[in-house]
């Protein structure tokens, strides 16, 4: 009897220290988790969510005091990705924040444009060029499509455009979907 | 010629799910037709008796789980399944272990894990698994071969013995049943008696037991035309035979008294149909070449063990199951070497 | 000759069908009256157009100059006038439209002036691959590579052998084999240019054994040539895919391109027939890279053959001049019957990497519905690149990208051996294509979206900035204030203070 408890508890601080030991060697250094969550959005820096950017949104979903559904412009994606991450249930995205859309672009209608720089102050990401009493233009590249010049505009001249796919940025489509393969578990 | 599909390839080879199911069949069919002349006609009634039930169930559960019947009933996956169990059942048994066989197999092993293509299990043996340990008392009461039997049985008779449990003179399972070879060689064995006096009684012949041997050769030969068909590979039947050969050859070697000879191992109870139709089994089994050689020598190995020190006479259901649960991590470690890669 | 080294895992025997377009020599196809050139026809960066809507061209005349390194430049394939700068649809599986100069052809066919080079042994290499960039060419064999990067060694590699493609596996395709038939010696003038390029030690000249007459033809051109003592003619084996690139280099030289690697970090380039037949022309004729040969064929080509065809060509003329049984906007495949792809469409031009036109194919694949995979491994049998295609089609199909890149989905090279061989009808290859294109739109938006973050934060920083800047400036500035402030009170204190001594 006595032997045995001494071997069961031998054997237990043994492995004790063993999964101690390899939980210090092996440590994996991930991210902080708000920049894990930083990752997953979108950066549109739109501000839908009600926080002023993606930053400040991770900030508040990892402190827990945000959802995690409320990024319209990633839209479901998102939200599974932040669940898997965070180990939460997904849920629909909340629609007080907006609905999911296509990627879209900004461009200011140049003859309209009468140089206020307005916009240029409103573009999260300086994806606005101009200046004063200059015509402003759209870096497409950079443009995030987060509708935040929209507002400021005194003269309405920027119009959102869908982002048109070209043969180098198509994808081919998804099988599943074409083929109705009912074999499976779908 | 209009062409409907999205993506090339444009052209198709003329591999076939429901052919290769058909071939494996067909393979069947010789050494069927030897187990009908050793055991007489009840073999063909309990495979007819499997074949309805399978297709029926089969049926069933894809009108259950709302899948098109047509495409998945002809694939032939359920009536290998069928034959498969049939022919591990004794021919004598009643009916309604054929029956619950077949629609454990069919219901539980395959179509709640998905139907085709999802089962991790080979349905077969978890069917005749189910039976074993349910009823070992029936599924151990084969009959002896014909010519050994006292009371050679004609169709009517083995029909109505599977259907009501006895004849109108008078037969019943009882009588005219006895122990397969495997089975006689490990009951004899644990009474001491040498493997070498075993085999000199009437039940063994010269190479396993008596009839099971040409049982056994039939099915090597049906296997060889499915490896010629390329319906199987290569890489489990001889992994699995080589394991046992190579094993059975050391207990002859060093520990003569344990067990019967490497041939007897290779010609008796489920070897042969073992190897060629139930561990080839490619739905779950391993996937990759190398994984294969793994999952044959596996099963070749379980098998030997249970033979000589488990508690049933033949083990190539056990092995095959307990093998299809290492197959995802054989899987995982027996990628070949893609292109490019750089050698290890 | 010489034997080859090595082979391939797995590959198919394919019915080649390649009589049917063999029987007459090469044709010119008629002009046609109006020529689409689409800017982007190569791999790489679109051409930009250096004419303007009106402009009258010649034929061979430059019409759209290279952007950045990946790219080359477009010319005009006939003598007319350039009547439209737009979006036309182009021959890609997607549909799309894409940018394009069409030109109508006035009839004339006239050249501007071409420079031919004498004695291209007296130019550096960068020389030759100005020119050869210069005359826009790419890799015929199907990719459309810009040839000119890949006859640029750099200065880290030695070139131990250039391998000129002329294995042609695909069935029914034909345009390389009537090209080293009817003209080898074209090709081995290419073959020089290249070597004096490249500088290589050894040359191999790869052609499948199923193609006797062009074998013949080449030892032919090839003995008329003794100076060539480095060039041999390497007879491979048939089957599919071994004009793959990396499946060609392993059959002929036995070694395999790493992962991630090019063929020339085992020194080696591989160039395929019909480029080094361009860019023979294009050194000692001073021709640019305006037309190719296509092959059409397929069982419902009426005459089938090799046609010498202007680029910006409608297919549907060139069609025409074949005679098909095709009905109107009826599907064609473009390319082979294993890699090409079903395009419809009557305006569609065809481009530099247009090998061949296929109207109808037999044993075609037929519309079923996939049975579940049944792990037979068939597939993992037949693939030369020894992936687990069974495996990768499950994690394709249940959008685990992650997995599919574990398994190597980037090696796969989308022959379609693996969608041949399948028992249960599986378009794996779809699959794969589906989860590659995925995968890089991720790769994509991830790299913007990083870039986003970017410009965010350094706004987020150069607003915070200013705010401290501005507020430091106020603080200042009311200290300042106050200081004065403080200042005039004293002043004034002193002031009254003095005053009321004078009342007092």
């Amino acid at each position: 009897m006595l032997t045995a408890i001494i071997a069961l508890t031998l054997l237990a601080l043994i492995l004790g220290l063993l999964l101690g030991f390899a939980s210090v060697k092996f440590k994996v250094e991930g991210d902080p988790i708000v920049e894990q969550i930083d990752k997953l959005l979108p950066q549109t820096q739109c501000g839908q969510c009600s926080f002023a950017g993606c930053r400040p949104y991770a900030e508040a979903i990892a402190a827990g005091e945000a959802d995690i559904n409320r990024c319209p412009p990633g839209g479901e994606a998102t939200i599974q990705a932040l669940a898997d991450l965070l180990d939460v249930e997904p849920k629909p995205l909340d629609e007080e924040c907006g609905v999911e859309k296509p990627k879209m672009l900004a461009v200011i209608d140049e003859q309209r444009c009468i140089g206020c720089t307005l916009c240029i102050q409103a573009c999260p990401v300086d994806a606005i060029l101009g200046a004063a009493k200059h015509m402003h233009t759209v870096i497409a590249d950079e443009c995030t499509g987060c509708e935040l010049c929209l507002e400021p505009c005194p003269v309405d001249c920027i119009d959102m455009l869908e982002v048109a796919q070209n043969p180098n940025t198509w994808r081919w489509p998804d099988p599943s979907h074409l083929q109705l393969e009912r074999g499976g578990r779908s | 010629m209009a062409l409907f599909r999205i993506s090339p390839p444009f052209l198709a080879g003329t591999n076939r799910v429901t052919l290769q199911m058909l071939q494996v069949l067909l393979a069947m069919v010789p050494a069927v037709i030897a187990m009908v002349m050793f055991f007489g006609p009840a073999v063909l009634i309990n495979i007819a008796l499997a074949l309805v039930v399978a297709l029926a169930t089969e049926a069933l559960l894809l009108k259950l789980r709302q899948r098109p019947i047509k495409p998945f009933l002809s694939d032939g996956s359920a009536a290998v399944t069928a034959v498969l169990l049939a022919v591990a059942i004794p021919p004598l048994s009643p009916w309604w272990l054929t029956v619950l066989g077949v629609m454990f197999a069919i219901i539980f092993a395959k179509h709640l894990y998905g139907g085709l293509g999802y089962n991790p299990f080979n349905p077969a043996m978890v069917g005749y698994v189910l039976l074993l340990l349910s009823f070992p008392l029936e599924m151990t009461t084969w009959l002896p071969v014909q010519s050994l039997a006292e009371h050679p049985l004609n169709f009517e008779q083995a029909f109505q013995l599977i259907f009501f449990g006895d004849t109108a003179t008078g037969l019943s399972v009882d009588t005219v049943s006895g122990a397969t070879p495997l089975d006689a060689m490990k009951t004899q064995i644990g009474q001491q008696i040498l493997p070498e006096y075993i085999v000199n009684q009437p039940l063994f012949g010269m190479l396993g037991g008596i009839g099971w041997e040409w049982i056994n050769v039939w099915f090597l030969l049906g296997g060889l035309f499915l490896l010629y068909r390329k319906v199987i590979s290569w890489h489990v039947p001889a992994a699995m035979l080589g394991t046992l050969l190579v094993l059975s050859s050391i207990t002859a070697l060093f520990a003569p008294e344990l067990t019967g000879s490497p041939l007897f191992h290779l010609f008796s109870g489920g070897t042969m149909i073992g190897a060629f139709f139930i561990a080839t089994d490619p739905v779950s089994g391993s996937t990759t070449l190398k994984g294969r050689l793994v999952f044959g020598a596996g099963v070749g190995a379980l098998t030997y063990i249970i033979r000589i020190w488990g508690g049933y006479p033949d083990g190539v259901a056990f092995a095959v199951l307990l093998m299809n649960m290492l197959v995802p991590l054989i899987d995982y470690y027996t990628q070949p070497k893609v292109y490019g890669a750089s050698s290890k | 000759m010489t034997q080859p080294l090595g082979s391939f895992p797995g590959g198919l025997k394919l019915r080649g069908h390649k009589k049917r377009s063999t029987q007459t020599p090469i044709r010119r196809t008629p002009l046609a009256k109006q020529l689409i050139l689409p800017l982007q026809q190569h791999i790489g960066a679109a051409a930009v157009p250096i004419v303007e809507v009106g402009d009258k061209v010649l034929k061979g005349q430059r019409i759209a100059r290279a952007e950045g390194h990946v790219s080359v430049c477009l010319h005009a394939p006939s003598s007319g006038t350039v009547v439209a700068i737009d979006e036309q649809a182009i021959p890609h599986p997607s549909g799309l439209s894409a940018a394009c100069i069409t030109i109508e052809t006035d009839g004339e066919d006239k050249w501007a002036e071409r420079h031919p080079v004498k004695g291209f042994q007296d130019m550096t290499p960068h020389e030759i691959r100005q020119i050869i960039r210069d005359a826009g060419i790419v890799g015929l064999g199907g990719a459309g590579f810009p040839s000119f990067i890949k006859l640029n060694p750099g200065i880290h590699h030695t070139v131990e052998s250039l391998i000129l493609n002329g294995a042609e596996c695909e069935p029914y395709i034909t345009c390389d084999d009537m090209l080293m038939r009817e003209r080898a010696d074209g090709i081995l003038d290419g073959v020089e240019i290249m070597l004096h390029a490249l500088n290589a030690q050894e040359v191999l000249l790869a052609i499948e054994d199923n193609k006797s007459q062009a074998i013949s033809s080449m030892e032919l051109a090839l003995a008329a040539r003794p100076h060539l003592t480095q060039t041999k003619i390497a007879v491979i084996p048939t089957r599919y895919p071994t004009g793959g690139e990396k499946q060609i280099i392993q059959v002929v030289t036995g070694k395999e391109v790493p992962t991630n690697g090019l063929p020339i970090d085992i020194g080696i380039v591989c160039h395929n027939m019909g480029t080094a037949y361009a860019v023979g022309r294009a050194i000692n004729h001073g021709e640019p890279l305006i037309s190719r040969i296509v092959t059409v064929t397929g069982t419902d080509v009426t005459h089938a053959g090799n046609f010498e065809t202007l680029f910006g060509t409608p297919i549907s003329a060139l069609l025409e001049f074949a005679e098909t049984k095709r009905q109107p906007d009826e599907p064609f495949i473009l390319g082979g019957p294993m890699m090409g792809f079903n395009l419809s469409g009557d305006n569609l031009p065809v481009t530099k990497t247009a090998n061949c036109i296929l109207v109808g194919v037999e044993d075609a694949a037929e519309k079923a519905e996939p049975l579940p995979c049944i792990r037979c491994g068939d597939c993992a049998s037949a693939c030369p690149a020894s992936l687990l295609p069974q495996q990768l089609y499950w994690h394709a199909r249940a959008k685990d990208f992650d997995q599919t890149r574990d398994y190597n989905l980037f090696d796969c090279i989308e022959c379609g051996c693996c969608d041949y061989v399948c028992p249960s009808k599986i378009p794996l290859v779809s699959y794969f294509r589906f989860a590659k294109t995925e995968i890089m739109n991720q790769e994509r938006e991830r790299k913007k979206s990083d870039l986003a973050r970017e410009r965010f934060e350094t706004r987020q920083a150069r607003m915070e900035r200013e705010q401290r800047e501005k507020e430091e400036r106020q603080r200042q500035r009311k200290a300042a204030l106050a200081a004065s402030k403080a200042k005039k009170e004293q002043d004034a204190a002193a002031e009254t203070s003095s005053a009321e001594d004078k009342e007092n």
